[in-house]
């Protein structure tokens, strides 16, 4: 690969796609359980502070990426009341690193995950739910059994526009770990850095290309991976 | 095995107030809708919890408001044939049947899933997604998975009513076979009274959500009276009946009854043997003398006993014949002109025709 009619990338632009693709599964993975969780709370959960917690989650879509960034360096960063006791405990160090790319990336796809997944949760039949019960299954195995599959292609909707925004982030993700390359310089970031020097035009547009052809795959991939699970689980 | 459930339920201009015990077989649970039927089987199944009640089926207490006891609805071993089928679709029809089972750890018992299989004639849909299935084919697919989960008590809800005539029809002789084979209880939840009459030993009549009858099936009906709104058309009675004969020339069977002989269209009817009959209101025409050239077959001496019920253009009669109680649906002109009042002697005539197999269960 990289050889193309004259088209080959740097080594460091190689590493600049290589990182942005484990920095986006890395946050998307990981961001997976515990968006189902926070779904679930917004679908079916009734308690006070319903409307603060749905505010939080979305809170990155609204705010500034750069906002973000800081927010996420002030907590996080060597000296952040989270990240130094993450540091201390867990030898997890965030600030200026790829974890902290992943974990910027994260935060900005968070709310797209959650809202893909609730609609998924908020339209499972429920009585399916309470056959299920009758038929011996506790809360935990109905979930595991009924809701799960049954929003799986929620899900996965949800984890290819997070990948999607995770392989786009910039703003957050340069506030927050800066523009290392080899360590936090993303697909984006690189283009912003050969922007910047003269004679770049060329990496910019090889960097460009490589952007589209890995969205496109990611898109049409989750298309018909979410048909044929569609299809698997039609309804009546 | 007994069943008794006593339940208060009070919901904003609804109040449900039932005490009852069950035996085992098939009991009816019969009454037209918003009577609390449905209401009543969920409180037992824990899909809702009752304002007051005790519930306890086969020794198992499944809910005791006073002691604060209840049991959470997966652990009450208790089926549900919901009136939709409510098949898991992401599953195809033999882990479908297989789920209940599944979760009580009784992975086993290849013979009862093999005789479970054959008693719904399911066999040719295991590999099949439930998209794929007819209505009357997800509800006895529904039926199977209920049955395979081992339950203590098996509830139907109005399981026959999403489903066209030509389904009720297919599906009826395996709800047949299930009461007959099955050792399972049955509660069977229905506004039909075709239903309720061709399936039930015991009914309970529903109505506002209180017991207004309980008992016999045949009895129960003869006395369908007493509820209120939209059961008069479908008023009738069920008869034990005893084959005594046939007229092969003609395909007709002749039927025994309490009520006098009668005879009826052969189809597949047995040569001998006892089988039920339901005469409804509408099918039977009153006559003042013994008729002549009538192309009816039946005619049954008997006596007006009361006027039950008065509509707008109708009455609904109930007549003795016999022993048995009959009821006829004539036009209140007829009931003026004939001066049908209790005590009048009439003739209650039945054409062979109406009598079809559709009345008859075996």
């Amino acid at each position: 690969m990289g050889r193309l009619a004259g088209f080959e990338l740097s080594a460091e632009e190689w590493t600049a796609v290589a990182l942005s693709l484990r920095v986006a599964a890395v946050a998307t993975l990981f961001s997976l359980p515990p968006a189902v969780g926070v779904a679930l709370l917004l679908a079916r959960g009734r308690f006070p502070g319903h409307a603060i917690l749905n505010g939080l989650v979305h809170l990155p879509l609204i705010l500034p990426p750069v906002v973000t960034g800081y927010l996420l360096l002030i907590g996080f960063g060597r000296r952040g009341v989270i990240g130094a006791a993450l540091a201390e405990h867990l030898g997890l160090v965030f600030s200026f690193r790829w974890t902290g790319a992943a974990l910027a990336a994260a935060v900005m796809g968070f709310p797209l995950l959650v809202r893909a997944i609730r609609l998924a949760i908020e339209a499972v039949d429920r009585r399916l739910e309470d056959a299920a019960a009758t038929l011996g299954a506790g809360p935990g195995i109905v979930f595991a059994t009924v809701t799960l599959p049954l929003i799986l292609p929620g899900i996965l909707a949800g984890a290819i526009l997070a990948f999607a925004k995770a392989m786009g982030e910039f703003g957050a993700t340069i506030t927050f770990v800066s523009n290392i390359p080899g360590e936090t310089q993303t697909l984006a970031s690189a283009i912003y850095t050969f922007m910047q020097v003269p004679g770049g035009d060329a990496g910019v547009l090889r960097l460009t290309l490589v952007s589209i052809a890995i969205s496109m795959a990611a898109l049409v991939a989750s298309e018909l991976l979410s048909r044929r699970i569609a299809r698997r689980i039609e309804t009546r | 095995m007994t069943i008794e459930i006593a339940v208060r339920h009070a919901v904003p201009g609804f109040t449900l107030d039932v005490d009852l015990r069950l035996g085992n077989g098939l009991n009816a649970l019969f009454g037209p809708s918003g009577s609390g039927k449905t209401t009543l089987v969920n409180v037992i199944a824990g899909l809702r919890r009752p304002g007051a009640g005790r519930i306890v089926v086969d020794g198992t207490v499944l809910h005791d408001s006073a002691a604060g006891l209840d049991l959470p609805r997966h652990r009450r071993r208790i089926g549900y044939v919901f009136q939709e089928a409510r098949l898991f679709p992401h599953l195809d029809v033999r882990r479908n049947l297989l789920y209940g089972r599944w979760l009580r750890g009784q992975g086993g018992g290849r013979a009862e899933i093999d005789a479970v299989v054959e008693m719904l004639g399911i066999g040719s849909l295991l590999a099949r997604r439930p998209s794929g299935l007819s209505g009357g084919e997800k509800q006895r697919v529904a039926i199977g998975r209920a049955l395979l989960s081992a339950p203590r008590l098996l509830l139907m809800d109005e399981p026959l009513t999403a489903l066209d005539e030509a389904r009720k029809a297919e599906i009826m002789p395996y709800l047949e076979r299930l009461r007959d084979e099955s050792r399972v209880p049955i509660l069977y939840v229905s506004h039909s009274v075709a239903e309720v009459g061709r399936l039930a030993g015991e009914m309970v009549a529903l109505s506002g959500g209180r017991v207004v009858a309980h008992g016999p099936t045949a009895e129960v009906m003869a006395g369908l009276d007493i509820l209120p709104g939209g059961v008069t058309a479908e008023a009738g009675v069920m008869l034990d009946a005893e084959v005594v004969g046939t007229e092969p020339e003609w395909q007709l069977t002749l039927l025994d009854t309490a009520a006098g002989r009668l005879a009826v269209p052969s189809g597949d009817l047995p040569a001998a043997g006892r089988v039920r009959l339901r005469i409804r209101a509408r099918d039977v025409m009153l006559a003042l003398d013994p008729p002549v050239g009538v192309s009816a077959l039946n005619s049954l001496p008997g006596v007006v006993e009361a006027v039950v019920a008065t509509g707008d253009s109708a009455v609904l009669l109930r007549l003795r014949c016999n022993t048995a109680v009959v009821f006829a649906r004539v036009t209140r002109r007829s009931a003026a002109n004939l001066d049908l009042v209790p005590g009048r002697r009439v003739h209650a005539v039945l054409k062979s025709v109406a009598l079809d197999r559709a009345m008859i269960s075996l």
